[in-house]
């Protein structure tokens, strides 16, 4: 393992939940490392575990064993420096775009001033410009998701988790949306762990892609993605693509 | 699970929003106007005694005198007064124990079943105790209180308790405080069913306060209800009555006001 210069590292995590004594884990052993400015992509079949992966390395969720370390340290609880996109926007719903942006500076104490500011940088980066004072009900699905990742964003977490960002959107506004995923993530120093249903994606995004097996949750697979930077729509359709996710096909079909 | 996960919260006992739309309207004076004729023309017809059923006219003038000598200001102040005091006791001690509730299992199982219990006396059967062991308005105030308290305190549990999961997982992956989690998101996510409350309860709180004047006092409109009826000035109690409605009416529109304030950003129902 790379262990060394990894930002976030996970030993052997298994999940039981409670109340589903003696019953099948929701993950089981399941080993990752991950590089600093990575960008990783997590796809598995519908209920495989990967939700419960990606709070798990958030620190939202205690693993009944294995363990997580972010940054070297063992991870026992939420971190200000991991940001989390759920798989709703999961706005609240009587702040507007601006202010729902500017929460997590708002919790640490950062003044008005100050945080307004920044948030409009971050409504440019996704480009939103015009909607500052916008309520949740006003926006269409892609703009809250947008909303959701400028405010993971916000307060410039060195680890973005994403949980299947794109899930409820239509496929045109959800390709709109992995490039623009891709161009703000080559502009930050930010390091990416993704949930994706869609093996496309992941292979259009990712630098790496795990990929877990039916429930119990396991490692089945773990690629490098050969293709170069910066990416384009175009590289889907060609061969190289095309034979990386045949593999990860085949990886989740061999159950 | 606990006791309360079942109930719902208490709706508003008032038309909806849809309302507004025909009382901005020639409708709403219109009725008034059919309605004060109808109970005039009926006076006058059935020829009824002015201590049964007096005329509007007769109720006008005494309204007017009643305001003249000073004494219907002065018993409206005093009911005034136990409303608002005993809306904001019973508000505030249904709110923060409603949250305790909400929050804490142990302490719902532990006081659950007294509460429940509490809630089948009625309260005009525990009005002539608070009145005995209160003197003054401190008894006025307390059943107002104990009328809202109940309302309320569901509303509130309710209302914390459909916090969505998901935006406390959140405020958890933000680290937020405690106090934080309470003033961004606990509190503005249970503020409808809330306002829900408080609607009800202003209302309930002017019952309570009439009811214990009723009981025993000195001073109030529950209080000229009683003088009304025992000198056969039934006119006088038509005035308390339509004092009354007025409370309650001006309680209704300051809360749909705060109401609309407060919960601009839901959906608006009249959009449509
Ligand atoms: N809080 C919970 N309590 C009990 N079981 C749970 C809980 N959360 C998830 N599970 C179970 O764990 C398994 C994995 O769930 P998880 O949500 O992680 O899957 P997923 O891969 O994210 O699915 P999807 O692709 O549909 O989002 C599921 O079988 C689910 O029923
Ligand atoms: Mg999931």
């Amino acid at each position: 393992m790379m262990a060394d210069d990894a930002i976030l590292v996970a030993h052997d995590l298994t999940m039981k939940y409670a109340g589903t004594n003696g019953g099948m884990p929701a993950l089981e052993r399941v080993s990752l490392s991950v590089r600093p400015h990575e960008f990783v992509c997590i796809v598995g079949p519908s209920g495989c575990g990967k939700t419960t992966l990606l709070r798990l390395l958030s620190g939202l969720l205690i693993p009944t064993s294995g363990r997580v370390e972010f940054e070297g340290q063992p991870l026992v609880g939420p971190r200000r420096r991991i940001g989390f996109v759920f798989q709703q926007a999961n706005l609240m719903p009587w702040r507007n775009v601006l202010d729902n942006i500017a929460l997590p500076l708002e919790l640490q104490g950062v003044e008005l001033e100050t945080r307004r500011e920044r948030a409009r940088d971050l409504i440019e980066l996704v480009g939103l410009q015009g909607f500052e004072s916008a309520l949740p009900r006003d926006l269409s699905g892609g703009m809250a998701q947008r909303v959701a990742i400028a405010r993971a964003l916000s307060h410039q977490p060195e680890l973005l988790l994403l949980d299947e960002p794109f899930g409820s959107l239509d496929a045109l506004t959800r390709e709109r949306m992995a490039s623009e995923l891709m161009r703000i993530w080559s502009r930050r120093a930010v390091t990416v762990i993704m949930v994706t249903h869609s093996i496309s994606e992941a292979v259009l995004l990712a630098d790496r892609v795990f990929v877990l097996g039916p429930r119990p949750g396991s490692m089945r697979l773990e690629v490098e993605i050969p293709l170069a930077r910066p990416r384009t729509l175009d590289m889907t359709y060609t061969r190289e693509f095309g034979a990386v996710a045949d593999r990860i096909r085949q990886a989740i079909e061999s159950a | 699970m606990g006791l309360f996960n079942q109930t719902k919260p208490t709706p508003a006992t008032y038309p909806p929003h849809g309302i507004r739309r025909w009382q901005q309207a020639w409708v709403v004076p219109l009725s008034l106007i059919v309605a004060v004729a109808l109970w005039q023309v009926t006076a006058e017809v059935s020829r009824l005694p002015a201590f049964m059923l007096p005329s509007p006219v007769e109720v006008w003038s005494r309204l007017l005198r009643a305001v003249s000598d000073g004494s219907l200001v002065r018993h409206t102040w005093t009911t005034l007064g136990e409303v608002l005091g005993g809306l904001s006791l019973g508000m505030s001690v249904a709110l923060s124990l409603g949250y305790l509730l909400a929050k804490s299992p142990t302490a719902e199982r532990l006081l659950a079943p007294y509460i429940v219990a509490s809630q089948s006396i009625p309260t005009v059967a525990i009005a002539p105790l608070l009145v005995i062991w209160f003197p003054g308005r401190l008894s006025k105030i307390l059943v107002a209180a104990l009328i809202v308290f109940f309302p309320v305190l569901v509303n509130s549990i309710v209302g914390v308790r459909s916090v969505p999961e998901e935006l406390k997982d959140l405020m958890r992956s933000l680290r937020a405080t405690r106090w934080q989690v309470f003033a961004k998101l606990e509190a503005p996510a249970a503020m409808p069913v809330i306002l829900g409350g408080l609607k009800v309860g202003a209302t309930l709180s002017v019952i309570g306060a009439v009811v214990g004047e009723f009981v025993g006092s000195d001073a109030g409109l529950g209080f000229l209800i009683n003088v009304g009826r025992g000198q056969y000035d039934t006119a006088l109690v038509f005035v308390a009555i339509m004092v009354l409605i007025v409370m309650a009416l001006g309680f209704y529109a300051i809360v749909d006001r705060l109401e609309r304030r407060l919960l601009r950003w839901r959906a608006d129902p009249t959009r449509e």
